[in-house]
C-alpha cells in the first residue's frame, strides 16, 4: 500500500511538472520544470525496479542534456511576448486534441484491454536480483552490435555539432602554428650584396 | 496494487500533454524540442513498465538506446538552433519561410 501512495504522489507531481513545461511563459522556467519532471520520472522508474536506467536518466539526461538546453536557452534571447501571443490562439485546439487523445488512450488501456486473471500487477523479482547486472548481461552479449552503433551515433553527434557551430571570423588576429613552424630563414631574411662605401 | 495499467496511464497522460504542448507552443523552437523530450520520456516509461511486467530486460535495453539517440538528437538540434540564431538573430518559427519560394 505505501508503494501505491508513493506512485500516485510522484505521478501527480510529475504531471504538474509537465504542465509547467508546456504552459510556462519563460523558457528558463520551462527547462527547470523539465528537470523536475525528469527527476520524478526517475523515481517512477525506480518503483518499477529499473534502477540503472533511473540513475542514467538523472546523471546523463538531467546532468548533461538539460544543462545543454539551459545553456542554449540562456544564450539565445527569446522574445517572450511574441510566444505569448501565439499561445492563447492555439490553446483551445491543443487542449481539445489532447483531451480526445487522452480519452482514446484511457479507453484502450482500461476498458478494451483483456485483464489477465492474475491482474496487471508486477511479479516480485527473485532474491538477489541485480538490475544493472541483468542489463549488462544482455547488453554486451545479445545487443552488442546495437551498442557499437550507439557509440558511432554519439560520435556522429559530436562531429555534427562541432562542424555546425564552428565559424571562422575574418579579421581576427590568430596564430597559424603550422605556418610559423614551417617558416625558413630564406623566407624572412634577405641578404643583400652591396659594395662597401668609401670613406670621404 | 500498482501494475502495468497505472504506468501506461501515466505515460499516456504525459504523451498527450506533450502533444498539446507542441500545438500550443508552435512559435517557439526551444519549447518544441522540450516537448519532444517529454514525449520520449513517456515512451521510455511505457518500455520500462512492459519490461517489468514481462520480466524481460530487452525493454530496458531499448530505453538505453532511445536515451542515446535522444541525447544525440538534442545536441544536433540545439547546434542547428545556435547556427540559426547566429544567422537570423531570431528563432521564431514564422520567420523560417526561406524554402517557401
Amino acid at each position: 500500500m505505501p508503494h501505491s501512495i508513493v506512485f500516485y504522489v510522484f505521478a501527480a507531481i510529475m504531471f504538474l511538472g509537465a504542465l509547467g513545461v508546456v504552459f510556462s511563459r519563460n523558457p528558463v522556467h520551462a527547462v527547470m520544470f523539465l528537470v523536475f519532471t525528469f527527476f520524478n520520472a526517475a523515481i517512477l522508474w525506480l518503483l518499477a525496479e529499473a534502477e540503472f536506467l533511473a540513475i542514467v536518466l538523472v546523471l546523463v539526461y538531467v546532468g548533461a542534456v538539460m544543462v545543454l538546453f539551459l545553456f542554449v536557452v540562456m544564450m539565445l534571447e527569446v522574445d517572450v511576448e511574441a510566444a505569448k501571443r501565439g499561445m492563447t490562439r492555439y490553446a483551445p485546439l491543443g487542449v481539445g486534441l489532447a483531451l480526445v487523445m487522452a480519452f482514446e488512450l484511457v479507453n484502450v488501456i482500461w476498458l478494451r484491454s483483456r485483464m489477465p486473471e492474475t491482474g496487471s500487477g508486477f511479479k516480485p523479482t527473485p532474491e538477489g536480483y541485480s538490475n544493472t547486472e541483468a542489463l549488462g548481461a544482455v547488453l554486451y552479449t545479445e545487443h552488442v552490435l546495437a551498442f557499437e552503433i550507439a557509440a558511432v551515433i554519439l560520435l556522429l553527434a559530436i562531429i555534427a555539432a562541432i562542424t555546425l557551430t564552428m565559424r571562422r571570423r575574418p579579421g581576427l588576429k590568430v596564430q597559424n602554428i603550422a605556418k610559423q613552424v614551417a617558416v625558413r630563414a630564406k623566407d624572412r631574411v634577405r641578404v643583400v650584396k652591396m659594395d662597401a662605401e668609401k670613406k670621404r | 496494487m500498482i501494475g502495468l495499467h497505472h504506468y501506461l496511464t501515466v505515460s499516456a497522460m504525459l504523451f498527450v500533454l506533450s502533444i498539446a504542448g507542441i500545438v500550443i507552443n508552435r512559435k517557439n523552437l526551444i519549447l518544441l524540442l522540450m516537448c519532444i523530450e517529454l514525449m520520449l520520456l513517456a515512451v521510455n516509461t511505457n518500455f520500462i513498465a512492459f519490461s517489468r511486467y514481462l520480466g524481460d530486460e530487452t525493454g530496458q535495453v531499448f530505453v538505453f538506446f532511445i536515451l542515446t539517440v535522444a541525447a544525440a538528437e538534442a545536441a544536433i538540434g540545439l547546434a542547428i538552433l545556435v547556427v540559426l540564431f547566429r544567422n537570423r538573430r531570431s528563432i521564431a518559427v514564422e520567420e523560417l519561410n526561406t524554402l517557401k519560394g
